[in-house]
């Protein structure tokens, strides 16, 4: 990016955090699993091109919240969602809707890296097979080389795409796993503590490359570094109990925050 | 507020905390004793009052190395990092304040010999009226009082006043009598920097805003010193003898 572009850059991601269009939204997002509940009236919007950190104690509920944006909750038998999440005014858990495709358009990176046991070619050329993106072997090699290129991994990996993915160092395949997800060209990509198995470099990267991406994608991350979400975000909302306690720019979060038991989980007082 | 889980953290804020205590009341001690210095005449206080103040640039030192670790090591959020930029920031004033405190002490040596006049009542009233706007800042800080620290904030337009009365007497002595312009000058510096300090304390009160609301304040203080603009024409009777 040249200098130029970057200082353009600068004032957008700091203020106009609240001006970016709504791409997802959710309101009064109950989650009971079984006869627990597991989440309480959640309405929270993720903006476009911004990236929205989770944080809240184990058991919050942030990662019930983000499986709850592309459904992945359906897969957990006694998992039942109600209220309303929304992907561009759509109703994502309307009965109309292919869920295969919602999660094309809403992709998910985990914890920890799952590259599938095949080459690194096949790890990123799976998806766009699958829903029929590429028509053509050239087609594909483009999306494969430029998914890596987005991901930052195509430099360490070109000379190599026939090894398999899981070869690959620790932070490699988390980059590969994201090069995976933005492969099927998604419109969101939401991680649940990508960084948490990757140590301080890998992680670094992880952070540099979702710095760069969120001008493409809409991105929700899931973290229990506080530091990371005050490094990578622009919007943080805290839960807590199930209960969206707070949500705000992520500055005023991390320096100001309104309620108390935001401001006792940051400062590393909760008993 | 609950406390840290982890009792280091905590300790390390108390220690700061406690250090910024012992600062302000050292820079409180230095500010009386240098107004009385003056206002008594007393070159062995003033003395004394000078050497003190390695005491508080040593605590300024302190502090910032202590706010440095803790942000090196803890990365304080939220209350914390707003205690430790506050730390920060008090005691770069209270420095401030320490050196013209100790600056008004020295020349309490000076004006020793001379006749100090009537001006020196109003350089005491000033003096008390500044040392109280210190106090009461520093109680603030201590109780985390942000609307009492506004209250001081308000105050200084009066300290400001004050000087400007002290900045026209003085004058007038100085063409009455010509042979009073040393005296006069070094205590129109004196009041100089006894309104510096009232603005330093001031400034801690807008620490003591953010501080405890996170925000900083959005209006202007009232400003009430006009001695910049102030000129006085000679007397017309009173000629300086060439």
């Amino acid at each position: 990016m040249s200098v130029a572009e970057n200082i353009a850059e600068t004032p957008a991601s700091k203020s106009t955090v609240t001006d970016m269009p709504v791409k997802m939204e959710t309101r009064d997002v109950n989650v009971f699993y079984g006869d627990k509940q597991a989440l309480f009236d959640v309405s929270l919007d993720i903006r476009q091109n911004q990236v929205t950190s989770l944080i809240g104690p184990s058991g919050c509920g942030k990662s019930t919240y983000l499986r709850c944006l592309n459904r992945m909750n359906d897969v957990v038998d006694i998992a039942r969602v109600t209220g309303s999440i929304k992907l561009d005014e759509e109703d994502i858990y309307d009965p109309k809707v292919d869920v295969v495709e919602i999660r094309a358009r809403i992709g998910m990176v985990f914890q920890k890296p799952n590259p599938f046991p095949k080459s690194i070619y096949d790890n990123i050329a799976y998806g766009p097979k699958i829903h029929g993106i590429a028509a053509t072997k050239n087609e594909m090699d483009e999306i494969v080389e430029v998914s890596l290129k987005r991901a930052g991994l195509w430099e360490e990996v070109k000379d190599r795409l026939s090894e398999p993915g899981t070869g690959l160092s620790g932070g490699q395949q988390q980059r590969l796993c994201i090069a995976r997800a933005i492969a099927v060209s998604p419109e969101v990509i939401l991680m649940d503590e990508p960084c948490s198995a990757l140590d301080p470099i890998a992680t670094a990267r992880i952070e540099e490359l979702i710095d760069e991406i969120k001008d493409k994608y809409s991105i929700v991350i899931v973290t229990h570094s506080m530091q990371q979400a005050a490094r990578v975000s622009q919007r943080t909302a805290f839960f807590h109990l199930g209960i969206l306690v707070e949500e705000g720019d992520t500055e005023q979060i991390f320096t100001n925050p309104r309620d108390e038991r935001t401001q006792d989980y940051i400062t590393g007082r909760f008993g | 507020m609950q406390e840290h889980i982890v009792t280091s953290f905590e300790e390390a804020l108390d220690n700061i905390n406690e250090s910024l205590a012992r600062m302000g009341g050292l820079a409180e001690k230095q500010l009386a004793d240098a107004i009385e210095a003056i206002t008594r005449r007393d070159v062995a206080l003033a003395e004394r009052t000078v050497a003190s103040d390695k005491q508080i640039d040593a605590l300024e030192v302190d502090i910032e190395a202590q706010a440095l670790r803790l942000i090196a090591l803890r990365q304080p959020m939220a209350i914390d990092l707003r205690e430790t930029i506050s730390a920060i920031k008090i005691s770069a004033d209270l420095e401030r304040i320490g050196d013209l405190g100790k600056n008004v002490a020295k020349r309490a040596m000076v004006v020793d010999q001379a006749s100090p006049g009537r001006a020196m009542q109003g350089l005491e009233r000033m003096g008390r009226q500044v040392l109280t706007q210190l106090k009461e800042v520093l109680d603030a800080y201590a109780q985390r009082d942000h609307e009492r620290a506004m209250i001081v904030w308000r105050r200084d337009e009066e300290i400001d006043e004050m000087y400007n009365s002290l900045f026209r007497e003085l004058l007038t002595y100085m063409m009455e009598d010509p042979r009073t312009i040393s005296l006069c000058t070094h205590l129109l510096f004196v009041a100089k920097n006894l309104e510096r300090i009232g603005d330093h304390s001031t400034n801690i009160a807008e620490t003591i805003q953010f501080l405890v609301t996170g925000e900083t304040i959005g209006e202007a203080r009232p400003k009430g010193d006009t001695t910049s603009e102030t000129s006085m024409e000679f007397p017309p009777d009173a000629e300086p003898q060439a």
